[in-house]
Formats: C-alpha cells, sequence, structure tokens
C-alpha cells in the first residue's frame, strides 16, 4: 500500500524529482523560487537524494548547468517562476535546440510589470514557442504523477518538458497526495539513455554554428543543416502526442491514476455548454459544470493537459457537440487574445464545430475566480448564443475597468 | 518508439575541414619575407610567435615556416605580432596565381 501524506504541490513536486533520482539539481535559490527548490537541496542535504545540487547566480544559469549536465549524461531537473524563467528564456531554446530532456517546474506566477508574486500563466505561456513540452497540472496528486511522466516522455523523444501548476492555488495547499514506491518508479522510468553525451574520450562540439546551407564535414559527408535540425525539433513534437498518452497510460496501469494524456474531459458526453482551460481553474469549472448541471443546462469541462504539443485531434473529439463555448485562461496574447482561445478556433478551422467562443481573461495577478463567477460568466455564453449571436469575444472577467 | 535517429543535436567532430575551407572568406593573405624571419635567418628553432598567435592553428613550427592557405582567413594577427615585420598582408586581388 502507498503512503498517503496531506502536502503541498510544492512537495509533491518534490517528492516525484526524488522518485526519478536525478544525478543533477541546479537552481536559482531567492525569489522567485518556490520551497520546491528548498524541498530538494533538504533531501540532497540529508542524503536522501544522491544528486548534485548546484546553487547558482541566476535562472539563466541554472537552466545552463541543467543544459551542461544533460549533456554529459545526467539526469537533471531545475524549477523556477514567473521572471525567472522569463530570465531562462534564451536558455529554453538552448535546451530544446540541442534535444536534452531537461525537466523542469514552473509554478504559474504572474509576471513585471508591475511586480506580481501572484498566480496566472502568462510566465509559461510567454515560453510557448521555445520547443518545451507543456503540460498544465490540475491537482497536487497529477503533479507528482506527471513529473514522473515527464522524465519518460522526455528522455523518449528527447525533448525537455515543463511540468506547470499553479502558483499558491496549487504551489502552497495542501491536499492527500499518494506517494508511489520506488520500484513502482523504476518499473515506470528506465534509466536515461543519452542520444549524444560529450566526453573526452570521444571529443565532440555540440552546437558549432551552421549556416544557411547544409554542410559537407571533415569526411566529406553530407550533414543536416540549420533547416533540417529544427524540422526534427517539429518532427519529435509530432511524435511525442502519442508518448505523452502511453506515458500516462502505462502509469495509470501501475498507479491507478489517469489524469488524461493530452486532455481531460468531466460530462461532456452530452454538453452543449464546454467551459475549458488549463491548470487549476479548469478543476474549478468542474464545479460550475455542477452548478450549471443543477440548473438543468448540460455543461461540461475540457481540461487541457498538454498546450504543447496542442491536443488538436483530441479538442475536435471533445467539442464536437458543444453549441457554446466558455473559455477561462489566465494568460493573454497582448493585442489579440488568449492562447489557448486561438489554438481551439485553429483546431476547429475546417471542422463541423461552429460554436461561438467566449474567451474568458481570468484571475491575472492572483485576482480570485470564484465558482460562482465562473458560473454566471458561461451561463452568460449560453444564454447569448440562444438568443442567436454568434459572435466570438474575449472577456476581462471580474475586472473593475472595461468589459 | 526509441528514436534511433542519433543526429538530432547539432554536433561535429574536431578534425581539420569539418567547418568546410575556411580559407575561402580571406581577401588578404599573410606573406613571410624569408630574409627577414627569425627561425630561417638564425636556421634554428626560435620566435614562431605568428604560430603562437595564430588563432587558426594554421601557422607551422617549422623552418621555413609555412601557413595552411586552405584554413587562413587572413586576420593579420601574424602579420601584427611578427617582431621581424617579415609577414605582409597582400590583397587577394593582387596575387598573381
Amino acid at each position: 500500500m502507498n503512503e498517503v501524506r496531506i502536502i503541498t504541490g510544492n512537495e509533491a513536486a518534490a517528492l516525484a524529482v526524488k522518485l526519478a533520482r536525478p544525478g543533477v539539481i541546479a537552481a536559482y535559490p531567492i525569489t522567485p523560487q518556490t520551497s520546491l527548490a528548498e524541498k530538494l537541496s533538504e533531501y540532497v542535504e540529508r542524503g536522501d537524494l544522491k544528486a548534485e545540487y548546484v546553487r547558482v547566480e541566476s535562472e539563466h544559469s541554472s537552466l545552463t548547468v541543467c543544459i551542461s549536465a544533460s549533456a554529459v549524461g545526467a539526469r537533471v531537473f531545475t524549477a523556477t517562476s514567473s521572471n525567472g524563467l522569463l530570465y531562462m528564456h534564451e536558455q529554453l531554446h538552448w535546451a530544446a535546440g540541442s534535444r536534452l530532456p531537461v525537466v523542469m517546474c514552473c509554478v504559474n506566477r504572474g509576471v513585471g510589470a508591475p511586480w506580481s508574486i501572484f498566480n496566472d500563466q502568462q510566465d509559461s505561456f510567454s515560453q510557448r514557442d521555445t520547443g518545451w513540452i507543456q503540460i498544465y497540472c490540475r491537482n497536487n496528486q497529477e503533479i507528482l504523477d506527471t513529473i514522473i511522466q515527464a522524465y519518460r516522455i522526455a528522455e523518449e523523444v528527447y525533448l525537455p518538458v515543463m511540468v506547470c501548476y499553479d502558483g499558491f492555488i496549487l504551489s502552497h495547499t495542501m491536499m492527500p497526495v499518494e506517494i508511489p514506491d520506488t520500484e513502482m518508479v523504476e518499473k515506470f522510468l528506465p534509466p536515461y539513455r543519452p542520444h549524444t553525451i560529450l566526453s573526452p574520450d570521444n571529443p565532440k562540439t555540440i552546437n558549432p554554428v551552421f549556416f544557411p546551407t547544409r554542410r559537407k564535414n571533415s569526411e566529406g559527408i553530407l550533414c543536416d543543416g540549420y533547416m533540417e535540425m529544427r524540422y526534427k525539433l517539429q518532427a519529435a513534437f509530432e511524435k511525442s502526442r502519442e508518448v505523452i498518452k502511453t506515458a500516462s497510460k502505462e502509469w495509470a496501469e501501475l498507479s491507478g491514476r489517469n489524469h488524461g494524456g493530452m486532455i481531460w474531459e468531466y460530462m461532456t458526453e452530452d454538453a452543449e455548454l464546454i467551459l475549458t482551460g488549463m491548470g487549476s481553474i479548469a478543476t474549478e469549472a468542474t464545479l460550475a459544470a455542477d452548478v450549471l448541471r443543477a440548473e438543468g443546462i448540460r455543461a461540461g469541462v475540457v481540461g487541457i493537459r498538454a498546450y504543447r504539443p496542442f491536443p488538436k485531434e483530441e479538442v475536435v473529439q471533445a467539442f464536437r457537440k458543444a453549441t457554446a463555448i466558455a473559455i477561462f485562461e489566465k494568460c493573454i496574447s497582448y493585442g489579440y487574445e488568449g492562447g489557448v482561445c486561438s489554438d481551439l478556433k485553429a483546431a476547429f478551422y475546417g471542422t463541423d464545430i461552429k460554436a461561438p467562443i467566449h474567451d474568458y481573461i481570468a484571475g491575472l495577478g492572483g485576482r480570485d475566480v470564484k465558482t460562482g463567477e465562473i458560473v454566471d460568466a458561461a451561463r452568460a455564453t449560453l444564454e447569448t448564443v440562444r438568443a442567436g449571436e454568434t459572435d466570438n469575444k474575449t472577456v476581462w472577467l471580474n475586472c473593475h475597468t472595461g468589459r | 518508439m526509441k528514436d534511433t535517429d542519433t543526429n538530432i543535436s547539432g554536433v561535429c567532430t574536431p578534425a581539420v575541414g569539418e567547418a568546410g575551407k575556411t580559407g575561402e572568406w580571406r581577401d588578404a593573405r599573410p606573406v613571410i619575407d624569408s630574409t627577414k624571419c627569425i627561425p630561417e635567418v638564425k636556421g634554428k628553432p626560435a620566435c614562431f610567435l605568428c604560430w603562437l598567435y595564430c588563432p587558426d592553428g594554421v601557422v607551422s613550427m617549422t623552418i621555413p615556416v609555412e601557413i595552411n592557405m586552405d584554413y587562413c582567413k587572413g586576420c593579420g594577427i601574424c602579420a601584427e605580432e611578427c617582431p621581424a615585420n617579415a609577414i605582409k598582408m597582400v590583397r587577394e586581388a593582387d596575387i598573381d596565381e
């Protein structure tokens, strides 16, 4: 029988990392870092986790340490939040372009300016196009299970994985979490096998300058150019969809817990009104759906678990019966709309899904989003659609300026 | 499902010519005057500051000193550093092949 403990999301994450046995952990220890890095340093200091713990002077360096350690064959981990993640931006591209299976946690928090230390998802959303797989968790158990899955996914397709979970709402809130035993994790997660190891025994240069054309090496063999390497990165993402689903399924067989592969669904089978989002706000939407169901409205929820790669096929299947769609998202692409909204519209293009979409920008900088507010917003969406209005729109929820 | 393509990150092996014939970039080449070059004048291994300073390692530590024009980019550092002023940079366009 596995142990069940009441712990914060950060501790759940730390326990998962310990179970995955990374060889190197690098983290910047001060704001915006969270207690996750603190927990890990405690494990290493106590000798519970045999890993090199590297304290660095910046997030840019923490990811650089992970990239270097990964390139010499170590399983690695780092964690950050908000502006710390933004500071990693350049290295995020280097990790992905080098195809190193780095796993990191992003404890989702708002970014400056103005300063915020509270929850939204603008930090990881802003890193969407860096070539990292992004998975959003909805509770502390899912954080633990997803980190273990993340290593399996990362090391199978050689892509870095960012496990995202809402700051404070999950990171600092306690929930019962079942801790798997070491044997179960070992069975699920084979040892890391690097695709390229930098070693003095077999000298190589990683990431030299690539020119616009393909190049001949010293033996006269025509090698991939920049564009070919970048194509392979995209191809790995296409392949990762199946790997994410398989990891989720196989972990469910071992642990009895299935959080969904690319997406999860709640009462969508007959739903006319579908609420959707990423992370804890989608969990809250399930409570809103219960309230709406009690009112006689056939409401359901789709949670976007994997944001990159985007679950294009799964959402078309899940939303096919919807007549109205209400998205709740804690980030926005300034000058346009929420990212989930744009991606859903793109996935629906050319399909039979013609339901109007209302994009609710909610909870920025930790602004509380109450279940009742989600209920009212979703109900308003359905009523406008029933009244024959077909326009899509973006609404800032619970914001005291503008509509 | 395991990826069998090992060539998925930009990797090269340290070898002569791995980055192509970089000498193709050159617009001026170093020409050594053997009547001034210290090892040649003295007839013994001495000086070799051109060998030491060459950022591309294309200068030989031999008598006479030789420069590999396949890879010399024509930066002119050897000419700058030569204490005997034995090396002149000559524009490629002015060289009769």
